[in-house]
C-alpha cells in the first residue's frame, strides 16, 4: 500500500528528537515509599535538572532458586504516582502553627524569657486553652520558624514533664519497617525522654492474634514467591491485587504450575478473577465455612482413613497428644486446664511443673512430659527446649498418645457450646482417670479427642454427634450443611474443597496454603475465623513447609534487622526501661470511648460468668494491675516525684524506691491512671504524630477523638452508657474534652492529621532522605537514599528528632539542673521467664493473692533520666550494647568485639562524649550503618554467634545454618548498589539457605526448635481461664455482633426504621490506606474521590444512583461522598474503601446541620475482645504490637441517605 | 507485543509509567496513551467500540479496503469538518483541587477541604466521567451492561452474566497497536504519520502535523489524540527513545503483573493490502500467515537483502512474540474485524467456573435456619465442581463474548486457546502434584495440540521469564542512523547542545 512507506529521508525525522529529549535524565537514584503496603519496592527515582521527575522500577533483586519466578519488576499504581507529591501544592513546605496558639503564646513569651514558663501559663490559662483547641482543623495556618517551633514544642515537653510525669507525652507511629530510622528518631526522642510509643499493629486490627494464640509469634509469615511452591491456595479476606499488587503475579503463575485457587468473598473482588473457584461468601462468615471444613478432614482423613504424615505431624508439632483435665461445672464435664506435670506424683518436684505439660507414652501407656515446654525453656538446666520425641526426664524415646478411644477409661458425657445455633451439646468422649497429687481423681482426654468432639466427629461414640456419614445435618456443629445457614456456601462446595485440600495436603506433604487479610482480620471475632482456618493447616501437616501455611498480610511489615534496630529505636543502648503501650486499649480509655459502649457481653456471644459480666474498661483496669498489659500515663501521680518523694523519706537504692511505691500502690494512696482517666491529672498532654495519620486514617471512633482529644467540633451522637457503666473505673458524670495540650504532626503533605494538629513540621519525603526498609513479602533489606536534598524548609524525621531533643536539652539545664530518677511500669513479657509466672488468675487488688511485682503484678524499673544530655545520648550508641549483647525474641548475642570495632573505625563515623568514643547516630545514615554491622541477619559473624547460642537452649545442632555466611557485612552503601539478600537467622522462623524461599516456621518444623508456647507445639487448645470463660478454648464459631446491640444506631434509628447496612471497608486500590488517595494521578484513575459501593437492588431501594451524592452515617458520625452503584456488590454491604482523608471534595454534611462532614472512621467506634488482655501465661504475655486487643471496624452498620443538597 | 490478559491484575501501573513521562504536561493532561479497562465495560473514550458513532477503522469494499470515516475518498470533503470526533466529554474534563486551600484557609468556623477544579476552565466542576469511570464494573447499570460486544448475546444471556453465580470481569490494557495497516496514517492529510521501517512504530510527526485530527477519528481504537495547547496530535510512541537505549517501553517495564512480552517480527508487507481486505473469517488466520518465521533460511536471505541487520533477525529468532502468536497460537489481535493489522496480541483470560444457586424454591427455602436470616438471602451458594478443575462449559464468560473482542466473531479461536491454557496447567498438577494421571495429562495436552515440551515451554514464559525473556529489544543501531545525516563522531561531541 502506498501510503506506508518507510520514510528514507533521514531528515523528515529529525524531529524524533522531541521525544528524545523528554526521555533524559541527569541520576537515578534507588529508593522507596515508607508507606504501609508491605511492599518493600525498590525503585529508580529520576532526576532531571534538580528536580524529582519520575520514577519507574528496580530489576535488580537477587534470584532464588531457580525453580521459582524472579521477584522483578516491584511496585504499584500508587508507589509510581508518589514523585506528583514532591511539588504538588499538597506539600508542606515550611514549618506550621495554627495562629490562634502562635498568638497565644507570644502574647505571654513577650513578657516572660523562659518559654517553660510562658506553656505553663497558657496551659493555666483555661479560657485560652480551650480557644485554640476549638480552633483545631478549622484553618488559620502560619508559616513561623523552626526555631520558633521547636522552642514550643521543648517548652511543652519539659512543662509536662514537671508537671504531670514524662509520661504524658505520647508519640504514634506506625509500621517502622517501612522507613526504620524515620519511625526511630521519634521513639528514640520519647524513650530516652520517658514519653510513650503507642502500638499500632493492633490498633490497626492488623495483629492477628490467632498467631501469637496459636504459634506464640506475631506473625511470621512466607514470602510471596513462596506462594509459587503451593499446589492449593485459598485466598480469603485479602484482595491480592489491591494490596499484594507486585506479588500477584506469582499467584498467576502459580496456576500455571498446576495449583488451584479458591477465592472467598463477599463482592467479586479482583482476585476472584484469578480464582478456580469464587465462593461469594457471607460477609463474615468465613469461620463456619473453615469448621465445616474440617469436620470432613477429621472425619475422613484422620478418623476413617488416617493418613500417616498428617498424625505424625499433629503428635509431634502440635498440642494434639496433650492431656486436658475435664473439670466438673453445674454437674456437666468441660474442657479444663491442660493437666500440669506437677499435678501428679511422680512429677511433683519438677522444676517450672506448672509449666510442664504431660502426654501418655503410646508404648508403654504411661504418663510423660514430652521435651520442649514452656517450662523447660527457663528450666536452669538448658538445652531440653526441643521437639524431639524424647522424655526429658530419662531422655527415653516418646511416642505420643493421640487419642484415649482405644484407651479409655470411661466415656464421658462433656459438654460442647455451638453460639452459631447457641445449642449446647452432651458429646461422648474418651477419658483416663488420674490420681493427682491432691489425692483427688480427675478426667483426662487429650486435645485430639476434645477437637474429634468438638467437631463432631462420633468415631462411634454415644452423645449429640451427627452421624458419621450425614454431612447434611444442618442442625448439628459443625457440619457442612450447618455452615450453610451462615455462609450460604453449599455443602458441597466444602465437601469438595476439604477432600481436594486434603489430598493435596497429602500428595505434597503439605502444600497448601491460605492467604488471608484485612478482609478477615478486621472483623470482631477474627482469632476465632483465623483458627478455624489454621486447624486444616495443622491437620494436614501444612505448617512449617514451603508451599504450605497461613500467609497473613495485612500491616506486619517485617523489620528484619529488628535484633540492632529494636535497641536504637527504644534507646534500650541507654535507658533499660522503654515506655511502650497497647494502642487499642489507650485509646478505648482515653478518647472515653468505653462510656459509649456498656457491657461487651450485649454483643460478644459468650457463657455467663465472672468475666463476662464485667464492663472492658473494668476488665482492662485489672489487666494493667496484675501485668498483663502496660498502661501509661502509669499513676495518678508524677512518676519523677514519686521518685522524689520516695528519696525525701528515707529510700535510698533502687530497690527502697520501688518498695515505697509498692507500698503506696497496696495502700491505695496512689492510684492508677487508667481507673480515673477522666481526671485532669492523668490526661495525655503532648501528642507527636509522624509517618501515620492517627487523627483521622487510623482513628477508630474518630469523631470521639475530636471531642474528647482535641476539644474541636465533632459529628458524634451518640449517647454515653450510664446504665451501663464501670465498676472500678471511676465514673464521671461529663467526660472533659480537649484533653492534649499540643499535637505536633510531622508530614510532607497536608493530610487529615496535619490539618488537625496545632503544629505541623514539614518532613522529608521517600525521596529526600537515606533510610532502609525490609518486608516479609520478600526477605531482600534496601534502601531509602536522598535522590534529591529534603525540599523547601523539610527536614527528615531523624534530623527534627534530633532538634527537638536538642532544643529540649538546651531548655533542661534550667529546668532538669540534675539528673532525676523515674519508675517506670512494665508488663510480664513474653519471651522471658515473665511468661511463666501467672499459673492461675489471681488479683493482688482483691487479696486473692500478694502483690509482687514481676510475679503477681506488672514489675516496677528505676531508672535515671538527664534531661541535660538528651542530645549526646541520641545521636550516640550508648554502651549497654557493648556490656549487654543483642537479640530478639528470645535469641541472645553477645556484640562486644562489633561495638568496639565501630568505635574504634576510620571508616564509621563517632562521636566523643566525657573522652569516650561511641558509634555515632548523629547521622541517618551512620545510623543505618550501625544497625547492619549489628545485626544476626546482616554480620555473619553475628548469626553464628546467636545459632550457637540457640544450640546451648535447645540441645539441638543448628549452627550449621549459617555455614557459608561467616563473613557477610552489609553496608548502607552495598544497598545503595543492590538489594540484599539477609542471611537465615534464630531470630526468625524461616530457613532460607541457597535461594531457598522463606516459609514461616521451617526452623521448627525441620531443626526441632519449639514454638513459643505453652507446649512448645502448635496449640490446638487454649486453656487460659479466660479463654474458657469466654467459650474460646476450642477452636469454633461465633456470628458477628448483631448491630442492634453493637452500638451504631441506638440515636439514629430512634426515630424509627431505615434500611441498615453492613459497612465494610477493605483496602483499597487506588490508594495505601490514606496515602495516595489525594494524588491526582489515582483521584483521576478512580471517580474523583473515595466513593460508597452499593449493590444495585439496595441502591434502587434507597433511590441512588451511580455518581450521586450520598451520606454514610451513624451514631458516631457521618461520612458524605459518592455512590457508586454496582452489580459486583451483594445485597445489604456497602464498601468504603479503607482510610479516606477528610481533606479531599468533603461536603458539608445534610444530617449533621450543615457541618463538615468526615472520614470513614467518622462511623467507627472501639470495640474490644476482653479474652485478648491474658497476660504472663505462656504466649499470653504481653509484647509491644504482639499481643492484645485489636481494634475491629467489620462489624460496623450504617444508614446510607441521599444527598439533595451538596455545598461546600 | 503480546499482553497475556489471563495475568493482568488491572493495577494501571503501566498507564501512570507512560503519564509520568509523557503525557503529564498542559493539553495532554487527558490523554493516556496507555489505559486499562474493565471488561464488560464501555472503556475510554466511553464506547470507543461502537464504530456506528465513530467511524473508526477500514471497512471492505470490492477491491480491498477504505477508511470508514475519513480518508483520502471521502475525507476531503470532510476536512473542515469532522463529525465522528469524540468529545471531551467523551474523554473526560480533566480536574484537579484547591488543595492549597487546606494550608492557606483563614481561620474558619468548619474544616476547610479541596474542592475539585477543571484543569481547563480553572472553575468549581462537579466530576461525572473520568478515563476508568467503569474501573472494576463501576456504574455497572450504565457502562458495563452498555458493552457493546455484549450484542452477540442472548437477552437471557446478557442479564445471567451480570447475575452473581455467572458475574465476572477481566481487565483490558491497551496502547497504540502499531498497526501494519494503520488507518491513521492513510487518513492523515498532512502526511505526517509514518511507520517507522526499522521497528514498525507509528509516530505523528510533531513538525508536520496541521491539527486536521482525521487520525482521531480514523483509528478505531482511539489512540490518536489532539493536544490542544500545541495544535497537534499525539500518541504511543511505544517510547522509542527508550527502546532506542535498549530499555524496554515504560508500560512494559512497570508491568507487575508480567504480562507483556515484546519481541521483534519479520513480516510480509507486500500482502497488507491483500490481507487487510480478506473475509472476515479469514482476517486473523491471514494476518498470522504474514508473520515469518525467522529461522526460515529463504525468510533469513530475504530479510538480509532488505537490509536488516543480523541482530535484528538474531532478535527476532527470540523473540517471545513470535512464540505466542504463531508457533503457540496462543495471541489474537483485539478487533481484528476493523482491518487494521494491529500488531499487539491478547492471550484470553481464564475465569472461574460458574455457580449454581440450589436455591430459592420452597423446598430449599426450608434449608435456611432462622439464624442465617440475618444475611436477608435466601440462597444456597453452590460452586462445587466434578473434577479439580471444571471444563471450558462451566466458564464464567460466554465464550461469544471473548470472541467479539479476540476471535472476529469466532468462537473457536476462543476455546483452542483456553484448552491449551488449561492443557498447561493439567500437565503442571500432574508433574508436581501427581493427582491427575499421566494418561489424563498427555490426553489433554494431545487434545489441545500440545506437547509436553510445548507445555514446558509456555509454562516457562508465562511463568519463570525473566525480563530479558520476555522484552526481547533488538540493537537500535543509532550510529547507522546518525551516519546518514552526519558523522557520527561529529555528532557524539555535539549531542545535547542546543544553542
Amino acid at each position: 500500500m502506498s501510503w506506508i512507506q518507510d520514510l528514507i529521508s533521514p531528515n523528515t525525522r529529525k524531529w524524533e528528537q522531541f521525544y528524545r529529549n523528554r526521555f533524559q535524565h541527569d541520576r537515578v537514584y534507588r529508593s522507596t515509599h515508607g508507606v504501609n503496603c508491605t511492599g518493600g519496592c525498590s525503585w529508580q527515582i529520576h532526576v532531571k535538572d534538580g528536580i524529582v521527575v519520575w520514577e519507574t522500577q528496580q530489576l535488580d533483586y537477587p534470584l532464588l532458586d531457580d525453580k521459582l519466578p524472579p521477584y522483578e519488576p516491584r511496585g504499584c499504581q500508587r508507589g509510581i504516582s508518589f514523585s506528583w507529591y514532591l511539588y504538588s501544592p499538597l506539600r508542606i513546605k515550611y514549618p506550621l502553627i495554627r495562629g490562634k496558639l502562635l498568638d497565644a503564646y507570644r502574647e505571654i513569651r513577650e513578657k516572660s524569657n523562659d518559654p517553660v514558663e510562658a506553656w505553663k501559663k497558657l496551659q493555666e490559662d483555661a479560657p485560652k486553652r480551650s480557644e485554640y483547641q476549638k480552633a483545631r482543623g478549622k484553618g488559620g495556618f502560619r508559616r513561623a520558624s523552626w526555631e520558633e517551633l521547636l522552642e514550643i514544642i521543648a517548652a511543652s515537653n519539659i512543662y509536662t514533664a514537671q508537671k504531670h510525669g514524662p509520661d504524658r507525652v505520647i508519640g504514634f507511629s506506625p509500621i517502622p519497617a517501612m522507613s526504620m530510622l524515620s519511625y526511630a528518631g521519634g521513639s528514640r526522642f520519647l524513650q530516652l525522654f520517658g514519653g510513650v510509643n503507642l502500638s499500632f499493629y493492633d490498633w490497626y486490627c492488623d495483629l492477628p492474634n490467632a498467631s501469637p494464640e496459636i504459634w506464640g509469634e506475631q506473625t511470621d509469615v512466607a514470602e510471596s514467591a513462596d506462594w509459587y511452591n503451593s499446589k492449593f491456595i485459598a485466598v480469603m479476606g485479602a484482595n491480592l491485587n489491591m494490596t499484594r499488587t507486585p506479588d500477584t503475579h506469582f499467584f498467576a503463575e502459580a496456576r500455571y504450575n498446576g495449583t488451584k485457587t479458591v477465592v472467598f468473598s463477599p463482592d467479586f473482588s479482583q482476585v476472584a478473577k484469578y480464582s478456580d473457584q469464587w465462593v461469594p461468601i457471607h460477609a463474615g462468615s468465613d469461620g463456619a465455612f473453615w469448621m465445616g471444613v474440617t469436620h470432613v478432614i477429621l472425619q475422613e482423613f484422620h478418623h476413617k482413613k488416617q493418613v500417616p504424615y498428617f498424625l505424625n505431624y499433629a503428635k509431634q508439632y502440635t498440642d494434639s497428644p496433650y492431656l486436658v483435665e475435664l473439670s466438673e461445672d453445674d454437674s456437666r464435664y468441660k474442657p479444663g486446664k491442660l493437666l500440669r506435670a506437677n499435678r501428679i506424683e511422680q512429677y511433683k518436684d519438677i522444676e517450672n511443673g506448672d509449666w510442664k505439660f504431660l502426654n501418655i507414652n503410646e508404648s508403654t501407656g504411661k504418663l510423660v512430659v514430652p521435651n520442649g515446654n514452656i517450662g523447660h525453656r527457663w528450666d536452669s538446666e538448658e538445652g531440653n527446649w526441643n521437639l524431639k520425641l524424647k522424655d526429658n526426664t530419662g531422655n527415653e524415646p516418646i511416642d505420643p498418645l493421640l487419642s484415649l478411644i482405644d484407651h479409655a477409661d470411661e466415656i464421658l458425657q462433656v459438654e460442647f457450646r455451638d453460639f452459631g445455633l447457641d445449642n449446647r451439646y452432651e458429646r461422648g468422649v474418651p477419658v483416663q482417670w488420674i490420681k493427682t497429687v491432691d489425692g483427688e481423681k480427675v478426667p483426662v482426654t487429650t486435645v485430639y479427642d476434645l477437637t474429634m468432639a468438638q467437631y463432631g466427629v462420633s468415631r462411634g461414640l454415644d452423645g449429640h454427634y451427627p452421624d458419621s456419614d450425614d454431612y447434611h445435618n444442618k442442625d448439628m456443629a459443625f457440619t457442612p450443611a450447618w455452615q450453610e445457614i451462615f455462609s450460604g456456601t453449599d455443602a458441597n462446595t466444602v465437601i469438595q474443597f476439604a477432600r481436594e485440600w486434603a489430598k493435596t495436603a497429602e500428595a505434597t506433604n503439605g502444600k497448601c496454603s491460605i492467604i488471608i487479610g484485612a478482609g478477615v482480620n478486621h472483623w470482631y471475632q477474627n482469632n476465632l475465623m483465623y483458627r478455624a482456618g489454621i486447624m486444616t493447616l495443622m491437620l494436614c501437616g501444612c505448617v512449617g513447609v514451603n508451599g504450605g501455611g497461613l500467609n497473613h498480610y495485612v500491616g506486619q511489615e517485617k523489620l528484619a534487622p529488628i535484633d540492632s534496630w529494636g535497641t536504637i529505636a527504644f534507646a534500650k543502648d541507654w535507658v533499660d526501661a522503654a515506655r511502650l503501650q497497647q494502642a487499642p486499649i489507650w485509646h478505648y480509655i482515653n478518647t472515653s470511648q468505653y462510656r459509649y459502649d456498656g457491657f461487651s457481653s450485649e454483643y460478644n456471644i459468650a457463657p455467663e460468668n465472672e468475666y463476662t459480666n464485667m464492663h472492658n474498661a473494668d476488665l482492662i483496669l485489672k489487666s494493667i494491675r496484675m501485668g498483663w498489659m502496660p498502661y501509661y500515663p502509669q499513676f495518678n501521680k508524677n512518676p519523677l516525684d514519686l521518685c522524689k518523694e520516695a528519696l525525701e523519706n528515707g529510700a535510698s537504692t533502687d530497690d527502697e524506691i520501688k518498695d515505697y511505691i509498692l507500698q503506696k500502690l497496696k495502700s491505695g494512696e496512689l492510684g492508677y491512671s487508667a481507673a480515673d482517666p477522666e481526671a485532669e491529672e492523668n490526661f495525655p498532654r503532648v501528642w507527636y504524630i509522624w509517618r501515620g495519620n492517627a487523627i483521622s486514617g487510623s482513628m477508630k471512633g474518630h469523631e470521639y477523638l475530636l471531642k474528647h482529644y482535641l476539644g474541636t467540633h465533632s459529628n458524634v451522637i451518640a449517647t454515653e452508657r450510664e446504665e451501663q457503666k464501670t465498676e472500678e473505673v471511676k465514673w464521671h458524670e461529663v467526660a472533659p474534652e480537649g484533653k492534649m495540650d499540643l499535637v505536633v504532626d510531622l508530614n510532607f503533605r497536608m493530610d487529615s492529621s496535619a490539618l488537625y494538629s496545632d503544629i505541623v513540621l514539614p518532613a522529608a519525603s521517600w525521596y529526600e532522605k537515606d533510610d532502609l526498609n525490609s518486608t516479609d513479602l520478600h526477605s531482600f533489606i534496601h534502601p531509602l537514599t536522598a535522590a534529591v536534598a529534603p525540599v523547601w524548609e523539610s527536614k527528615t524525621d531523624w534530623d527534627i528528632f534530633k532538634q527537638i531533643a536538642r532544643k529540649t536539652s538546651e531548655l533542661a539545664k534550667q529546668h532538669f539542673s540534675s539528673p532525676v530518677k523515674d519508675v517506670v511500669t512494665a508488663p510480664l513479657a513474653h519471651d522471658t521467664p515473665d511468661e511463666i509466672t501467672q499459673p492461675e488468675v489471681k488479683d493482688w487488688a482483691h487479696g486473692e493473692c500478694e502483690a509482687i511485682p514481676g510475679k503477681t503484678m506488672h514489675k516496677l524499673k528505676i531508672v535515671e533520666r538527664d534531661y541535660t544530655r538528651l542530645y549526646e545520648k541520641f545521636i550516640s550508641l550508648g554502651d549497654k550494647v557493648r556490656s549487654k549483647g543483642l537479640g530478639a525474641h528470645g535469641n541472645a548475642y553477645a556484640c562486644e568485639d562489633v561495638y568496639d570495632e565501630i568505635s574504634q573505625s576510620a571508616h564509621f563515623a563517632r562521636e566523643k562524649l566525657d573522652n569516650k568514643m561511641y558509634p555515632s547516630l548523629k547521622e541517618a545514615e551512620s545510623a543505618a550503618n550501625v544497625i547492619m554491622q549489628l545485626s544476626t541477619l546482616t554480620n555473619g559473624k553475628l548469626t553464628s554467634r546467636a545459632y550457637k547460642n540457640a544450640e546451648k537452649k535447645t540441645g539441638l545442632k543448628l549452627t550449621d545454618i549459617s555455614e557459608g555466611n561467616e563473613h557477610t557485612r552489609v553496608s548502607f552503601s552495598n544497598l545503595k548498589a543492590q538489594p540484599h539478600r539477609y542471611n537465615s537467622s534464630p531470630i526468625w522462623s524461616g530457613l532460607m539457605n541457597a535461594g531457598r524461599a522463606y516459609a514461616a516456621f521451617t526452623y521448627n518444623v525441620e531443626r526441632l526448635v519449639p514454638w513459643r508456647t505453652l507446649t512448645g507445639r502448635q496449640h490446638l487448645y487454649l486453656d487460659h481461664p479466660m479463654y474458657i470463660a469466654y467459650g474460646e478454648n476450642l477452636p469454633t464459631y461465633k456470628p458477628s455482633p448483631k448491630w442492634e446491640l453493637y452500638g451504631d444506631l441506638r440515636e439514629t434509628l430512634k426515630n424509627g426504621e431505615a434500611k441498615v447496612l453492613n459497612c465494610l471497608t477493605p483496602h483499597g486500590k487506588w490508594h495505601i490506606h490514606s496515602t495516595y488517595m489525594d494524588n491526582i494521578r489515582m483521584l483521576t484513575l478512580s471517580r474523583g474521590i473515595e466513593p460508597c459501593w452499593l449493590s444495585e437492588a439496595d441502591a434502587e431501594e434507597l433511590g441512588i444512583k451511580d455518581n450521586d451524592w450520598v451520606e454514610v452515617h451513624n451514631d458516631h458520625g457521618v461520612f458524605s461522598t459518592r455512590a457508586v452503584v454496582s452489580n459486583r456488590i451483594p445485597k445489604g454491604v456497602c464498601i468504603v474503601y479503607h482510610a479516606s482523608e477528610r481533606t479531599i471534595s468533603v461536603p458539608k454534611s445534610q444530617v449533621r446541620n450543615g457541618k463538615r462532614a468526615g472520614g470513614n472512621n467518622s462511623f467507627t467506634r472501639v470495640h474490644l475482645k476482653p479474652n485478648l488482655l491474658a497476660g504472663g501465661y505462656g504466649q499470653f504475655s504481653y509484647h509491644f504490637n504482639y499481643w492484645g486487643p485489636t481494634a475491629p471496624n467489620r462489624d460496623t452498620h450504617v444508614i446510607v441517605k441521599k444527598m439533595t443538597k451538596v455545598e461546600f | 507485543m503480546v499482553f497475556h490478559l489471563d495475568k493482568c491484575i488491572g493495577c494501571h501501573t503501566c498507564s501512570i509509567a507512560c503519564k509520568n513521562i509523557w503525557t503529564d504536561r498542559k493539553g495532554a493532561e487527558y490523554m493516556w496513551w496507555n489505559n486499562v479497562e474493565t471488561k464488560p465495560g464501555t472503556g475510554y473514550p466511553n464506547k470507543w467500540e461502537n464504530q456506528e458513532i465513530y467511524k473508526g477503522g477500514w471497512e471492505k469494499n470490492k477491491k480491498s479496503v477504505s477508511l470508514k470515516g475519513t480518508g483520502k475518498s471521502k475525507g476531503l470533503g470532510n476536512i473542515f469538518h469532522n463529525p465522528y470526533l469524540p468529545k471531551i466529554d467523551d474523554y473526560y474534563e480533566p480536574f484537579t483541587y484547591r488543595y492549597a486551600n487546606l494550608t492557606n484557609s483563614p481561620e474558619g468556623d468548619d474544616q476547610p477541604t479541596a474542592r475539585p477544579v477543571s484543569q481547563i476552565t480553572g472553575k468549581n466542576m462537579d466530576i461525572k466521567m473520568g478515563p476508568n469511570w467503569d474501573d472494576d464494573l463501576s456504574g455497572s447499570h450504565d457502562f458495563a451492561q452498555q458493552d457493546i460486544n455484549l450484542e452477540s448475546l442472548s437477552q437471557a444471556e446478557k442479564e445471567a452474566m451480570f447475575q452473581l453465580e455467572q458475574m465476572a470481569f477481566f481487565y483490558l490494557p491497551r496502547i497504540c497497536n502499531h498497526c501494519l495497516n494503520p488507518a491513521c496514517v492513510a487518513a492523515c492529510p498532512s502526511g505526517a504519520i509514518y511507520k517507522r521501517g526499522e521497528d514498525g512504530i507509528v509516530l505523528i510527526n510533531q513538525e508536520k502535523c496541521r491539527a486536521w485530527r482525521m487520525c482521531v477519528t480514523a483509528c478505531p481504537y482511539k489512540k490518536a489524540y489532539f493536544n490542544w495547547n500545541t495544535g497537534k496530535s499525539e500518541k504511543c510512541i511505544l517510547c522509542y527513545p527508550r527502546l532506542e537505549a535498549g530499555h524496554a517501553p515504560a508500560c512494559m517495564h512497570s508491568c507487575v503483573g508480567r504480562i507483556r512480552y515484546l519481541g521483534v517480527i519479520l513480516y510480509d508487507a507486500d500482502k497488507i493490502e491483500e490481507v487487510a481486505g480478506s473475509s472476515e473469517a479469514n482476517l486473523i488466520d491471514r494476518q498470522k500467515e504474514m508473520l515469518l518465521d525467522p529461522f526460515d533460511e529463504e525468510v533469513i536471505k530475504q530479510a538480509r537483502k532488505n537490509g536488516i541487520a543480523d541482530s535484528t533477525i538474531e532478535a527476532a529468532q527470540k523473540s517471545p512474540v513470535y512464540k505466542w502468536v504463531k508457533e503457540w497460537n496462543m495471541a489474537l489481535p483485539l478487533h481484528a474485524e476493523y482491518r487494521t493489522l494491529p500488531m499487539l496480541f491478547y492471550v484470553p483470560p481464564l475465569l472461574p467456573v460458574m455457580a449454581s444457586l440450589s436455591n430459592q424454591d420452597n423446598q430449599q427455602q426450608e434449608k435456611i435456619h432462622e439464624k442465617g436470616k440475618q444475611w436477608n438471602v435466601e440462597w444456597i451458594y453452590d460452586t462445587s465442581t466434578d473434577d479439580l478443575w471444571s471444563s471450558i462449559r462451566q466458564v464464567r464468560f460466554p465464550v461469544k463474548y471473548l470472541a467479539s473482542l479476540f476471535g472476529a466473531g469466532d468462537e473457536r479461536k476462543i476455546t483452542q486457546i483456553i484448552e491449551k491454557l488449561m492443557a498447561v496447567r493439567i500437565y503442571r498438577r500432574w508433574k508436581t502434584v501427581g493427582d491427575i494421571t499421566e494418561t489424563k495429562a498427555d490426553k489433554t495436552l494431545e487434545k489441545a495440540g500440545l506437547t509436553r515440551e510445548l507445555a514446558d515451554n509456555i509454562y516457562r514464559l508465562t511463568t519463570l521469564a525473566p525480563f530479558e525473556e520476555r522484552f526481547v529489544i533488538p540493537p537500535a543501531h543509532r550510529e547507522e542512523a546518525v551516519e546518514m545525516m552526519k558523522d557520527t563522531g561529529v555528532h557524539k561531541g555535539s549531542v545535547g547542545f542546543k544553542i
